[in-house]
């Protein structure tokens, strides 16, 4: 599959009736996850702010997942120098920038009335920041060289280095003594929220997903022309 | 049914909910302006070129 659509043609042709259909299907479950989570009941504990965790925690998840794509596409990108994978990579950096900072405040709107603080310096918050950091980075190392072979090159290095970041992120809250609460969906022996909760999570977790996965497409498209743009442009610079 | 009563926690609720319509907003429309404009600009150059036609992809 990846040997099939790492033809830019091929891409452009798949991911044009892909991405809509993706599109389609995460607003189909982000509805269907908003229907149901603001119809489930209070939490006996948390009140009303149980409904922060359906779109709280889909954003910290996500963010690591496209991470996982990013650095995935950038090792592609170093390995067997594909101009596909490396505008993969370029196309996903922005999308996770912008899905882990929503975990970051969606997080610290929760944690202010359950912990009395918007922001405290715990194992998990201070390893997700770096993981934000990192998609940052990413961004303004490919911003600071001209020369986009090398950019993807120096990039594509600093997202390897960065996958560190996830089994951190997961495990932090093992590793430290930390006030955000430990494992919930990953638990062992299964999830230890209720299924009224946990049906509007996996749903919007879904929705979150295939978004992604539909904006990315959308992104990688809009890279092959900018490159294709450009290569004109040169040609007719001749 | 949906339940909208958020009592005094509806001050971190409502906009968390709005800043993520609005991350998510932003970011839908980035991504097909962006991919829209270097497609334009692709048919554009390519119409420019002497005896070739722009492919649709």
């Amino acid at each position: 599959m990846i040997t099939v659509l790492a033809n830019p043609q091929r891409f452009l042709a798949f991911s044009r009736v892909a991405a809509p259909i993706l599109g389609a299907l995460a607003a189909i479950l982000a509805a269907a996850a908003l229907w149901t989570g603001w119809s489930a009941p209070d939490d006996y504990q948390q009140g009303a702010t149980v409904r922060l965790m359906f779109i709280h925690v889909p954003a910290a998840i996500t963010g690591m997942l496209i991470y996982g794509c990013l650095a995935g596409s950038a090792f592609f990108g170093l390995v067997f120098r594909h101009l596909l994978a490396d505008a993969a990579a370029r196309a996903a950096a922005p999308l996770g920038a912008a899905v882990t900072l929503l975990g970051l405040i969606t997080g610290s709107f929760w944690g202010r009335p359950m912990w009395g603080a918007w922001w405290v310096w715990d194992a998990r918050l201070t390893s997700y920041l770096i993981l934000f950091l990192f998609f940052v980075g990413y961004m303004a190392l490919q911003a600071s060289i001209d020369d986009e072979t090398k950019a993807d090159r120096a990039s594509g290095i600093l997202a390897m280095v960065g996958v560190i970041m996830l089994p951190i992120v997961h495990y932090s809250v093992l590793w430290w003594n930390s006030l955000h609460q430990g494992e919930t969906i990953f638990a062992p022996g299964g999830p230890k929220a209720s299924a009224v909760y946990l049906t509007p999570l996996f749903l919007m977790w879904a929705a979150y997903s295939l978004g992604f996965g539909a904006l990315w497409m959308v992104r990688i498209r809009g890279e092959i022309w900018r490159r294709r743009a450009q290569a004109l442009a040169v040609q007719g610079a001749r | 049914m949906p339940n909208f009563e958020l009592g005094k926690y509806a001050v971190y609720i409502v906009p968390a909910y709005a800043i993520t319509a609005l991350v998510i907003g932003v970011m839908i429309a980035d991504t097909l302006l962006r991919a829209g404009r270097w497609k334009r600009e692709v048919e554009k150059r390519e119409a420019a070129r002497p005896g070739k036609k722009s492919k649709k992809a």
